[in-house]
């Protein structure tokens, strides 16, 4: 321990008693507003969003219109253009080989995209804390069951999963969330699992049982709301992670159908074009590739600042 | 330890067979079937292709004839390439997947390793960050764009350095040749590269802070003799477990990489398959994979419990 000078010392202690406790959350918090590049993220994260939720307002055309004029066309500010978009108005990104302006069409793909990330992550977080901590909490056999069967799961390659289930079920939207949501569950129910077993004999949970609480109870109430922190590091790491899938899978032309864009099929397409129109391909990856840079950039900003070690 | 890697290899029997069932069920609830996207055929005729592939009989003594022909080591014909059986398909596309797997496998820990052990000993400084900036972009940047672009570089425009002329070949497989093998191997081990990279950063800070480093160091050893005698041997553990997830992200990798640069692999029938209900041959690429996953983390286990005798007797 450093040496406190006296009056530094009375001060301190003076000060000890209006310290109010300071909650994990408030700290944590605290500590994320400090990290520039978690915060910096964040903002980057929020206009993206932002742009994605007001794109028809942002650009004058529709996502799915079509001008033969100027196909594949470069952007004004291109360096060597053989079509230049200058014809057919303002086209900040270009077009496509529809003649489509790329530019809506990104903030479209980015509404596909982080809607795919969002939903998909929620429905991998319910199903995961709900199964991990009834699998920790019980224990016995059946967590031992329950347990087996995720690593079960586990061994199957699970993009494989994903596109039986697209073929399967014909490219639907909605079950491209929950296909992938329900693979990415995997690893949610083993960390809360985990952190469920290191809690079960704490004495907050001992109290509640001898005050009577029913075992659903105590799960929803004490068990839960204490496994949150690693839980949400997961979550921001998940959220990039099923991006990637959809991305993945639509590159395979196994999700989402033209018209209807996200950032996976805009780069399917501009990798075949990358000789002709490269800004088809450098446009959509660059927006989701910050996109992912900034979710792990959060993801492990958090996990530094709810880590106990670094207080 | 023998009765522990006894055991958890009759644990990855039936794991195998639980996917192949869920995988026969998957398949068959999907609608259209093999021969429904042709020209139509005269009713008599169609039946007869269904009896001759056994289409026709219930479901679940089909799944029993599939199983029954498994066991004895046929993975029956397929239904869109005629003439082949699956075995055939899958004894010539499976050594150029295992040859560009195991490449980029060993190329991604060799590398990662040696990225990893490099920015760890430089902890906080400009190497350190540069190297796990790398390794962020390699994680965040899909395949299928790093693809393209080293396409681009390396293939179209052709680089010169040093005044030769460095430009590859961006697709088609050629028996392996190695400047074939060259730009789908660094796209597939790429993202590996930088999770190894990170993980390694991870335990070798952590080592190299632990006391018998510390003692090593009093005991005035150099620091070659540190690094790869004493701190690289603990660091590497924590990796181990990582193997059974590499092995299923090269094989997802795969899939896009042998589509990208046309490589005859066994990727490419798993989509086309899966789009053609080519029942067979779709199982018997998963009954491959699955395999290969089950087999590498079983591997991992085994090593795991071998170097570290707390995992044998806890169980």
């Amino acid at each position: 321990m450093n040496y406190v000078p006296p009056r530094e010392e009375a001060e301190l202690m003076g000060r000890a008693f209006d310290l109010k406790g300071r909650s994990l959350w408030i700290d944590a918090r605290r500590r994320l507003l400090k990290n520039r590049a978690a915060v910096l993220s964040m903002g980057i994260l929020i206009l993206i969003a932002l742009m994605a939720v007001f794109a028809p307002l942002l650009s004058p055309y529709a996502f799915d219109h079509q001008n033969y004029a100027i196909i594949s066309c470069a952007p004004d500010w291109w360096p060597d253009r053989t079509v230049p978009c200058s014809a057919g108005g303002a086209h900040w990104f270009g077009t496509d080989n529809l003649g489509r302006d790329l530019f809506v069409r990104v903030l479209y793909g980015a509404r596909v995209s982080l809607a795919v990330g969002l939903i998909a992550t929620f429905v991998s977080l319910v199903m995961g804390v709900a199964y991990g901590a009834v699998a920790g909490f019980i224990g016995g056999r059946l967590d031992e069951l329950m347990m087996r069967f995720v690593d079960v799961l586990y061994s199957l390659p699970y993009i494989f999963l994903v596109i039986i289930l697209m073929v399967v079920f014909h490219r639907n939207f909605f079950l491209l969330f929950i296909a992938i949501g329900a693979v990415e569950w995997l690893t949610m129910a083993r960390i809360v699992r985990g952190q469920t077993l290191s809690i079960k004999y704490k004495e907050y949970i001992e109290a509640a049982r001898a005050a009577g609480v029913t075992r659903s109870d105590t799960i929803v109430r004490h068990i839960i709301p204490n496994v949150l922190g690693p839980v949400i590091v997961y979550v921001t790491l998940t959220v990039p992670a099923v991006i990637l899938a959809e991305s993945f899978i639509s590159f395979l032309g196994l999700g989402i159908q033209d018209p209807l864009t996200s950032w996976g099929v805009l780069i399917s397409d501009g990798s075949k074009q990358i000789e002709t129109a490269p800004w088809l391909l450098i446009f959509p990856a660059l927006f989701m590739g910050v996109t992912l840079f900034c979710f792990n950039f959060i993801g492990d900003g958090l996990r530094d600042a709810l880590d106990p070690k670094d207080r | 330890m023998l009765s522990y890697v006894i055991r958890r290899t009759l644990v990855a029997i039936p794991t195998l067979f639980v996917i192949i069932t869920a995988a026969f069920f998957m398949m068959r609830i999907a609608p259209g079937g093999p021969f429904d996207n042709e020209r139509h055929l005269p009713p008599e005729i169609e039946r007869n292709i269904e009896a001759a592939y056994d289409l026709d009989k219930p479901l679940y003594e089909q799944y029993f004839i599939y199983i029954d022909r498994l066991a004895h080591g046929d993975l029956g014909p397929s239904f869109k390439t005629r003439d082949f059986t699956v075995t055939q398909l899958i004894a010539d596309g499976l050594p150029v997947s295992l040859r560009l797997g195991l490449s980029a496998m060993i190329a991604a820990i060799l590398l990662g390793i040696a990225l990893g052990t490099v920015a760890a000993l430089n902890q906080n400084g400009v190497i350190d960050y540069l190297t796990m900036s790398i390794a962020m972009i390699g994680i965040t940047i899909p395949t299928f764009v790093t693809a393209p672009i080293l396409t681009l570089i390396f293939g179209v425009y052709g680089v010169r350095l040093f005044g030769y002329d460095i430009s590859l070949p961006v697709g088609g497989w050629n028996n392996g040749a190695i400047a074939n093998m060259i730009l789908p191997v660094t796209v597939l081990a790429l993202p590996q590269v930088a999770v190894i990279a990170r993980l390694l950063r991870g335990s070798m800070v952590e080592v190299l802070h632990s006391n018998y480093i510390r003692t090593a160091r009093a005991k005035g050893l150099s620091n070659y003799v540190i690094v790869f005698r004493h701190a690289l041997r603990a660091a590497v553990l924590p990796l181990i477990s990582y193997l059974g997830p590499a092995v299923a992200g090269l094989l997802t990798g795969s899939l896009i990489v042998e589509n990208i640069f046309g490589i005859p692999g066994i990727g490419r029938y798993f989509v086309d398959g899966a789009l053609n209900r080519d029942y067979t041959l779709v199982l018997g690429v998963v009954i491959c994979y699955a395999a290969f996953v089950i087999l590498f983390n079983l591997l991992a286990d085994i090593l795991y419990a071998g170097l570290d005798p707390r995992v044998r007797y806890q169980r």
